[in-house]
């Protein structure tokens, strides 16, 4: 019981900093879970990595208008992170380019601008560096920006939720019964961005790209419906949180992969035990050659 | 006819220009590769040098990208001072791709290096043992060293890679921060210029020789002020591994979160440790550096109740307008800061 406490609770309970991580992971697996779990449906799964580079020219004009301060560039980086996002939206479903190609055509310019700002400048500080937090030094501005993004995003998740889902699953259904389909769309994107770059101001780009991803991709080979996935990959989320940060605690790992790794980790599982894993894929095969 | 006229003019004015320009020395080009670099060899070579720093005040040399222009203004230079011990991680490629023929002067030549973390308990004995060994052995198989003094060459070792180095807890670069290791450099960079330079070599010595009077001038101040703080406050917390030489030389025990490079990441048992021994009352102060995140370090300091004591300057130097724009004034700055944090808690 005693090793329990020691092994549990106390890094909790004796360190401000492992509370503060702590609760600033849970938020951020109960706001990006879902949203990952939308972006998943949508084949959009590689928007987080793409919109970590698209934000840099916002964050690099934020640092030369205001030198090195976080609320700028921030802000920058949000700005840039939208305009990408919406314009690549914009441009797929107004001409023949798919999704992800011109998601990859503005990104790569946003992040080609953005190096050339940078350069203009001629700093040697990593902007990046400066910009993306650990989840160890959450302050209080950091938390208060991961509570609003996750007030703001469950929010609107649960207002347009049943829009959300038939935009996802059946976008041609929602277009012949709704004129929602394009702003739902936009708003989506909008709160991809929020949970990406406040997420990245507060915890660093892997934290808050792997949180988003890697539950959401667990829980689909858990279920098929969309409640129960968001559900599960919340749940996922939060519980690699508490494995990784603990893992940080008693082996001297670096925080940030603990964390993701211990996603990796359920979804290994997942991939392995789940339902519609692999073993479901193999059974079905046989009934399918034996029927 | 007119433009026989003008020739011949010209021609003229280029004779009689000639012998003046002959007596104004050619002044040589030099490259270094951060600030406190440049610093040293603006005080060695006076106006006899014209000095290009790749990274400036305030930046990061351990994250900084290149730009064509470094490639251009190594072409073209005639000495080029490096700090060595692989701080500068962009360096090797930049010197090969740029094709120069100036010959490179690793500026730590000749200094007792100390392995990272030593007298800070931030990377284990045991694997830093480790480190020793293969760097040890690719000092053998590299061996392109650039001196005649092969006594330092195993301990200024050639692991392949500056992250490599930093990953082992080997040696630690930063030699700088010792006012005792700044006269080397001084020694190191009047040797460069000399070599390049045989007219100017006078000249050289004679700033060496003065600047390194100051140096001593220097020297004496911290270790006075050092002095001044009692034995049992001598632990502090800075947001990377970048004063070992500082603290070995001068009895100031540095611990880090983040390690010698500012690249790695924190592991939450570290910041932990860190909290600890502020708790335990064996660490006194905390301070944030120019070229870092401050974040953890803050975060460090509100859950302990410890004010951050101010801003050190550890890898670069500040704008010249600011507290630290010279490497005297640095190390002024440095020691002020500690002294009065130290003993304003």
């Amino acid at each position: 019981m005693e090793a329990l406490y020691a092994t549990l609770i106390a890094p909790f309970a004796d360190f401000e900093f492992m509370r503060r991580a702590l609760l600033g992971s849970l938020l951020i697996s109960l706001s990006a879970c879902p949203v990952g779990v939308f972006l998943m449906l949508r084949r959009m799964s590689l928007t987080g990595d793409a919109m970590a580079h698209a934000i840099l020219p916002g964050a690099a004009a934020g640092f030369l208008l205001y030198g090195l301060e976080i609320v700028p560039m921030t802000l920058g980086g949000l700005v840039a992170g939208v305009v990408v996002a919406l314009g690549a939206a914009a441009v797929s479903r107004t001409t023949v380019l798919k999704e992800d190609a011109s998601l990859a055509a503005f990104y790569l310019i946003s992040l080609a601008l953005g190096v050339m700002i940078v350069s203009i400048r001629g700093s040697a500080v990593d902007l990046m560096h400066v910009l993306f937090g650990t989840v160890l030094a959450l302050n209080d501005a950091a938390l208060t920006l991961i509570g609003a993004i996750t007030v703001v995003t469950l929010g609107c998740l649960f207002v347009f939720w049943r829009a959300l889902v038939a935009e996802c699953l059946d976008p041609l259904f929602l277009r012949s019964v709704s004129r929602l389909g394009p702003p739902v769309h936009f708003l989506f994107l909008g709160l991809v961005v929020l949970n990406l770059v406040g997420g990245f101001q507060a915890l660093g780009t892997l934290l808050s790209v792997g949180l988003m991803m890697l539950p959401a991709a667990s829980a689909r080979f858990w279920t098929a419906r969309v409640e129960p996935m968001c559900l599960a990959a919340v749940g996922f989320g939060m519980a690699s949180s508490v494995a990784g940060l603990l893992l940080s605690f008693h082996l001297s790992l670096p925080s940030g992969p603990a964390i993701i790794l211990s996603a990796g980790a359920i979804y290994l599982a997942s991939l392995l035990f789940g339902p519609r894993g692999l073993p479901s894929r193999r059974v079905r095969g046989l009934k399918h050659r034996t029927a | 006819m007119l433009k026989l006229v003008r020739h011949s003019l010209l021609l003229g004015a280029a004779a009689f220009a000639s012998p003046a320009q002959a007596q104004e020395p050619e002044k040589l080009d030099v490259i270094a590769t951060f600030s406190i670099l440049g610093d040293f060899a603006r005080q060695v070579g006076g106006d006899r040098v014209e000095i290009t720093t790749l990274v400036g005040p305030n930046g990061d040399a351990h994250a900084y990208e290149p730009r064509p222009a470094d490639a251009a203004a190594l072409a073209n230079a005639d000495v080029i001072l490096v700090n060595g011990l692989y701080f500068e991680g962009f360096l090797e490629r930049l010197v090969e791709t740029s094709g120069t023929a100036a010959p490179v002067v690793e500026l730590t030549k000749g200094v007792e290096t100390i392995r990272a973390g030593e007298g800070g308990p931030s990377h284990g004995a045991e694997e830093a043992g480790h480190g020793q060994e293969e760097t040890h052995e690719h000092a053998a198989e590299a061996g392109h060293d650039h001196g005649g003094e092969e006594t330092h060459a195993a301990e200024a070792s050639h692991a392949t890679e500056a992250e490599e180095a930093h990953r082992h807890g080997d040696i630690d670069p930063h030699a700088f921060q010792s006012v005792a290791n700044a006269k080397i450099y001084v020694k190191n960079i009047a040797d460069a210029f000399c070599a390049a330079d045989t007219q100017g070599c006078e000249t050289f010595r004679a700033n060496a020789r003065a600047y390194t009077a100051r140096l001593d001038a220097l020297e004496a101040e911290v270790k006075a002020a050092v002095a001044e703080i009692p034995a049992d406050k001598r632990v502090v917390i800075t947001s990377h591994d970048a004063f070992g030489y500082f603290g070995h030389e001068y009895g100031i025990d540095f611990r880090a979160p983040e390690g010698v490079s500012t690249e790695s990441e924190a592991s939450a048992a570290d910041v932990a440790r860190l909290i600890e021994e502020i708790r335990e009352e064996k660490a006194s102060a905390v301070f944030v550096e120019n070229v870092s995140n401050p974040r953890l370090i803050e975060q460090i300091a509100s859950e302990t109740g410890l004010t951050v004591g101010g801003s050190l300057y550890s890898d670069a130097l500040s704008e010249p307008s600011g507290p630290a724009g010279a490497y005297l004034d640095l190390m002024r700055h440095n020691v002020r800061t500690l002294k009065g944090a130290i003993l304003g808690s």
